[in-house]
């Protein structure tokens, strides 16, 4: 049975988390009435001339640093030339032969290591409009409706080499650049608005073989799940065609997810043939030396330097620090926690991040950036729990407590209840007294040797104490008296 | 390097320039004349030139990242006054068929 292997190639559609438009002074703003977001350079009137948005090539130069790539000194836009009703100047400005950023890499999880994914190149571009098709209660006398509100919308295409095997692989990677772009801020990485879209370029060879085999690219896949679906389905379709002894022609396809499958678009005649050129509307870009170095001084700490950092400075496992680093505003989280607490709690902070905050968030369908409880005040209570004040699970009452605003911090929430631990042994040793003196048969089952029977009188001491006692010490205490 | 006739009706067809046979022939030869004026310019060493991107040897200069747009409902009604047909705001354009 022969071996195949397939080869996946990523383009991806980042737009750019800037104000206006990449060329004109249009918002950008999701979900607008249709062409209120559109103005004469838009939507393409004659004699308008495009200018570059700064804060646009910013985005470029940030993710061309973020993943070590090379910031080109000169980069130039071009004409894409095609034909469609929601392009209506008759061609897309990007960029071809010299592109904004070229080179660098990305790290993805490979079972137990990583695994590099070279890429090729970031470029920038303009998006298109949108066209709208009669039906869902929308009827156009039998015409499509064209929205340029999108028309315009600041793009980076980032271009990987084709390094992945796998569509486990390709959808690391998706993760791994999703991630990434949303840590340095330049897209906000919302896919069901069209904010992160993927193409994916699969082919399959021989296990073995060198040479690659003829590709075929699945458009505009707009979640992690039908990446992976479609990329799943083209390679075992492929494998399939190959094997019934047929052949693959290249083509764009489009995944359904109505099926599962890939089909062939239409394929529209000459789609390929753009004849880019240099736009003569717009002159080279030049990116000096010291804007890169500026906006390198304001980068982030990257996840990888970050998980890294979180291992060394707090003795974190590799599992807590990946979590923690899935975002930005997830690591700022907690080491704000952690600054509040102190470094010696930081895997205290860490499970609570990672567990009842997480838990908490999940269920209520928030994120993290929108928590009720706020880093300061989870590591004051992180707090009280390291200094002995609070058990566990009286921390969980007070964590309750922030979370519904029944308190500004978790020492007025310990005040306001009473909900210091006992931990003044007199106190306690009178609590213990009053239990084993009512719990006789329960003593007599301990000291006929019947360990279950110091458990229970345990959970009587802590019920008698309402969870306000450190059961280590309701344990020594009980063992001593019982000696 | 010289165009075929072919060639001239499928860069008309790009363009979606409608020519006849008559002017596809005057077209490939003006073309040609202009690719016979490039044959020139080849010949001339150019190893070591830069190519430029533009006529004119300056830079991209930039705008910054504002919104400039305001009353945008009367912009696309005055746009919209030109345009053959619309609804709900959205410009209608003969059937799209994927």
């Amino acid at each position: 049975m022969q071996q195949w292997e397939a080869v996946i190639g990523i383009e991806t559609h980042a737009q750019l988390a800037t104000q206006a438009k990449i060329f004109s002074g249009s918002p950008i703003a999701f979900g607008a009435e249709p062409n209120l977001q559109a103005n004469a350079i838009d939507i393409a009137l004659p004699g308008v001339l495009p200018v570059l948005n700064r804060a646009a090539v910013e985005c470029a130069i940030r993710f061309g640093l973020a993943v070590g790539g090379k910031i080109a000194p000169r980069s130039v836009f071009a004409r894409k030339n095609y034909f469609y009703p929601d392009l209506p100047k008759g061609y897309q400005i990007s960029q071809y032969e010299l592109p904004v950023v070229v080179g660098g890499s990305l790290l993805i999880p490979a079972g137990e290591s990583d695994k590099e994914i070279r890429l090729t190149r970031a470029h920038l571009e303009e998006d298109a409009g949108k066209s709208l098709h009669e039906g869902a209660g929308q009827h156009f006398r039998g015409c499509s409706g064209i929205d340029l509100n999108r028309a315009g919308t600041p793009l980076l295409e980032i271009v990987s080499e084709p390094d992945m095997r796998s569509a486990i692989e390709a959808v690391a990677y998706a993760k791994a650049l999703h991630a990434l772009v949303r840590w340095i801020g330049i897209c906000d990485g919302n896919m069901q608005e069209g904010s992160f879209r993927c193409d994916a370029n699969v082919s399959v060879r021989p296990a073995g073989r060198q040479e690659f085999g003829t590709r075929r690219e699945i458009k505009n896949l707009n979640s992690f799940r039908f990446l992976q679906q479609a990329i799943d389905y083209e390679i075992q379709w492929q494998i399939a065609t190959l094997e019934d002894g047929g052949r693959i022609g290249q083509a764009t396809v489009l995944f359904d997810p109505e099926t599962g499958e890939t089909r062939s678009m239409r394929s529209k005649e000459d789609a390929h043939d753009y004849r880019y050129f240099p736009d003569p509307d717009l002159l080279p870009l030049v990116i000096e030396e010291s804007w890169i170095a500026e906006i390198r001084a304001q980068l982030p700490e990257l996840p990888a330097a970050k998980r890294e950092r979180l291992i060394a400075d707090y003795g974190l496992p590799a599992y807590d620090a990946k979590v923690l680093t899935a975002s930005l505003d997830i690591a700022k989280y907690f080491e704000t926690a952690v600054t509040v607490a102190g470094a010696a709690h930081a895997k205290t902070c860490a499970n609570w991040v990672m567990v009842d905050l997480a838990a908490r968030l999940n269920r209520e369908g928030r994120e993290i950036g929108e928590s009720p409880v706020s880093a300061q005040q989870l590591g004051s209570l992180i707090a009280r729990i390291a200094d002995g004040t609070l058990s566990t699970s009286l921390a969980r009452e007070v964590f309750d407590a922030l979370w519904t605003g029944q308190g500004a911090s978790a020492d007025e929430v310990i005040a306001a209840r009473g909900l210091q631990q006992i931990s003044d042994s007199t106190e306690l040793e009178k609590l213990i007294d009053d239990v084993l003196s009512g719990s006789a048969s329960l003593v007599a089952e301990f000291r006929s040797g019947k360990e279950k029977a110091f458990n229970a009188l345990v959970g009587q001491t802590m019920k008698a104490t309402r969870g306000k006692a450190n059961p280590q010490r309701v344990s020594e205490l009980l063992r001593r008296k019982l000696g | 390097m010289a165009l075929t006739r072919e060639q001239v009706h499928r860069i008309a067809h790009l363009a979606r320039i409608e020519i006849s046979d008559a002017e596809a022939d005057r077209t490939l030869e003006q073309l040609n004349d202009i690719f016979a004026l490039i044959a020139e310019m080849q010949a001339v060493d150019t190893s070591g030139v830069e190519p430029m991107a533009h006529a004119q040897d300056v830079a991209q200069r930039l705008r910054a990242d504002q919104i400039t747009e305001v009353d945008q409902l009367t912009r696309r009604t005055a746009f919209q006054l030109i345009a053959p047909q619309t609804e709900d705001g959205l410009y209608l354009v003969p059937k799209v068929i994927e």
